[in-house]
């Protein structure tokens, strides 16, 4: 069976699962939201500076709100003996990492979209350009997805694995706070090009770890 | 009369006993020339005077943290590597990253007391500093992981692709950060002074300052490897006394027929 | 006839124990082996071995022909496991899992429903997971095995659980399987009933295989020895 529909095969059970669960719905998005409000509670909004730091408040939510999500992707190949499972599947290391990857970022863009409005609404920002944008944002959580499904797997089994990650996965995609948020003020409040670069950067990360994923993947699951 | 219990391994150590100690001698004297040069030989800077020595440990302490960094990239490179996979380079990989997490972490510390002084803050957003703080924190997960205990293989496949994965990740994150820092115009005030040229009996003390410090890491890699060594010996010891147990163990008299049971298939 | 199985001296660690200490052990196509021994023995381990899901220490082991001290992976594609556990997911439904495990191993939606028939699940297709009683459970694991339609079949105590019913599912699968050209090494504690349908045993004690006790074979003794190799 070639790669594409084996990572469609995958993708599509995480996606399955997550609709019928509804865990990123009624569990990560407002956990989100209510960091956002947190932020807000200790910036103080009177004071202006919630508007100029807003993209970098965004980025760090996101971060903290994957490690809930990377978590929830993990979580259900725990029950049941699943990942024994996906062992005996057959299916290529390559393709479900690509899978479990793809269906990560899906919810995470999903989770993205909403905070958007958020921080568009109530932290009184306005986004002007909308294509560095929007590619910055997409290169970002394909880098934090291929990552997040990357150290997923490497703790998986582990019964530290919940607070094993957040120390593993945070330091590694501190580029991709750094550009996504870089991206995002030269998009809404500085010259736009300026975002480029930044782009530039988030997609090297992307592509480099989803490649160090699709390679390490069956590996570290023989492991778990 | 050799010791019945002594390991018959040959990957025990990394370094002849002999040279060993000589080396821990050398490594000693070292920093101790060190010492006595750095506080009195050189002579102070003429703009940051004496905070100014803190330099010679400082940039040894740096040059170490990144050399443990990069030993334990290879090692796990090798270990990875099937033709040259060896219990020998987990343990060189492992050894190296508590080593270099402690002289990160005294880099990190002497930088900023060279900077108080200096600059009047704890901390700078330098590339190179806050580079060298992600690289603490990624030597801080490597050993997380390490010590979750699992089999020793397991447990070196797990380590030795998130060694790499640091070790891929630390030019970006220098990259992004310098690229940032310069955006701003701020890191050119602070590069200056940590790139002050600097010459006769002050470099000189700077080389001795790397020289003698790769010395001491040499001889406690040795150290930290011949633990690990020690530790997996009497590991695998202890399972191959549990196979001769299980295998002593109280068995069934006689056994159950091989030949077809019952009304076989049909 | 074509070795299925081939394990000579192997050992297995389940972290620094000896799950298996030295297991001798061959199963040949359309063999139907049962494995018994009391709790703890390592039947079930050696049954992961065989699906290549734990390390081999040290000793031989070969699985359709793949040396598993090479390579643990290649094997599984013709194999399937049925173990404690039904490797599904707790959200998705029974008819969703069978078709996620068929389309995994290359296998069309037809022969999941074929599988999910064959067990007798039918009118539990729409059921979520979480839903199912352990018999059904059971009796999804069997299917999930089946759909993978495999040429060696690894059954790890498959009668727990199961009523009368399933039972009698599972029976028609074991005995149909050496005329599908299926192996089958069962682990069961139910030794009556599964000796009904065996071609084989092996005794496994003590992470070992049908040990003698004692050393040498008595005259009156009708059988040959102990070590399966044995079989004609």
């Amino acid at each position: 069976m070639n790669l594409w529909r084996e990572v469609k095969l995958v993708a599509g059970k995480d996606l399955r699962i997550e609709a019928r669960s509804k865990v990123t719905l009624q569990q990560i998005v407002p956990f989100g939201m209510i960091v956002l409000l947190l932020f807000a509670f200790a910036l103080d909004p009177d004071r202006g500076i919630l508007r100029r730091v807003a993209p970098g408040l965004f980025w760090v939510t996101v971060l903290l709100a994957a490690l809930l999500a990377v978590s929830r992707s993990f979580g259900i190949e725990a029950d049941n003996g699943a990942r024994d499972g996906l062992r005996l599947s057959g299916l290529d290391g390559p393709a479900l990492f690509l899978g479990k990857a793809a269906a990560l970022a899906i919810e995470l863009l999903a989770l993205e979209v909403v905070l958007t409005l958020v921080v568009v609404l109530v932290y009184g920002i306005h986004l002007n350009t909308w294509l560095p944008l929007t590619l910055a944002t997409i290169a970002a959580t394909i880098g934090v997805a291929a990552t997040g499904t990357l150290y997923g797997v490497l703790a998986a089994g582990l019964r530290v694995r919940e607070t094993l990650v957040p120390v593993l996965l945070l330091p590694v995609v501190a580029p991709v706070l750094l550009g996504a948020t870089r991206a995002w003020e030269a998009a809404i409040d500085g010259i736009p090009s300026d975002a480029w670069p930044w782009v530039g950067l988030l997609g090297v990360f992307a592509l480099l770890f989803t490649a160090i994923g699709m390679l390490a993947f069956g590996p570290l699951l023989e492991e778990a | 009369m050799t010791d019945p219990t002594a390991s018959k391994r040959d990957d025990m150590r990394l370094l002849k006993p002999v040279v060993s100690t000589v080396l821990g001698w050398a490594s000693l004297v070292a920093v101790v020339v060190l010492a006595l040069f750095g506080l009195w030989g050189a002579p102070p800077d003429e703009v940051q005077s004496d905070a100014q020595r803190l330099m010679y440990i400082h940039v040894p302490a740096a040059w170490i943290a990144y050399l443990a960094f990069g030993v334990t990239a290879l090692g796990s490179a090798l270990w990875l590597w099937p033709r040259t996979r060896s219990s020998v380079w987990d343990r060189v990989a492992g050894a190296s990253a508590e080593i270099g997490v402690i002289f990160t972490a005294l880099t990190l510390i002497l930088g900023s007391l060279w900077g108080r002084p200096v600059w009047g803050v704890w901390w700078a957003w330098d590339a190179r500093l806050v580079t060298t703080a992600v690289l603490f924190f990624l030597y801080l997960g490597y050993l997380a992981l390490r010590r979750i205990p699992t089999s020793p293989e397991s447990r070196a496949k797990r380590c030795s692709i998130a060694a790499l994965i640091a070790f891929v990740d630390v030019p970006i994150v220098h990259f992004s950060v310098n690229w940032w820092r310069t955006l701003h115009q701020q890191g050119t005030v602070f590069n200056e002074q940590l790139d002050a040229k600097i010459h006769g009996v002050m470099a000189f003390t700077l080389w001795f300052g790397v020289l003698a410090f790769t010395l001491l890491y040499v001889y406690l890699l040795d150290r930290r490897y011949r633990l690990l060594a020690l530790d997996e010996d009497r590991e695998d010891r202890e399972v191959e006394l549990a196979i001769a147990e299980r295998v002593a163990a109280e068995r069934p008299v006689g056994n159950v027929s091989s030949a077809p049971v019952g009304g076989s298939a049909q | 006839m074509p070795h299925v199985v081939r394990l000579r001296a192997a050992v297995c660690l389940l972290g620094r124990f000896p799950a298996l200490a030295g297991v001798d052990l061959d199963a040949a196509t359309g063999e139907i082996v049962l494995l018994s021994g009391p709790n703890g023995a390592g039947k079930t381990t050696l049954l992961r071995l065989l699906a290549g899901l734990v390390p081999l220490y040290s000793g031989e082991a070969s699985v359709l022909g793949v040396d598993l001290a090479v390579d643990r992976k290649s094997a599984r594609r013709d194999l399937a496991l049925v173990g404690h556990e039904t490797f599904c997911y707790d959200d998705l439904t029974v008819r969703e899992n069978l078709l996620f495990s068929a389309r995994a191993a290359g296998r069309s939606a037809a022969e999941a429903d074929a599988a999910l028939e064959r067990l007798g699940l039918t009118r539990q297709a729409d059921v979520a997971h979480r839903r199912l009683s352990s018999g059904q459970r059971r009796r999804l694991a069997i299917a999930v095995a089946m759909s993978r339609d495999p040429r060696l079949l690894l059954l790890d105590e498959p009668h727990a659980g199961l009523d009368a019913e399933g039972r009698e599912v599972l029976d028609a699968v074991v005995r149909a399987a050496p005329a599908e050209g299926r192996t089958v090494l069962m682990a069961s504690h139910e030794l009556e009933h599964a000796r009904a349908m065996v071609t084989r045993e092996v005794a496994i004690t003590s992470g070992q295989a049908g040990v003698r006790h004692d050393a040498a074979p008595t005259p009156a003794s009708p059988q040959p020895t102990s070590t399966p190799e044995n079989v004609s």
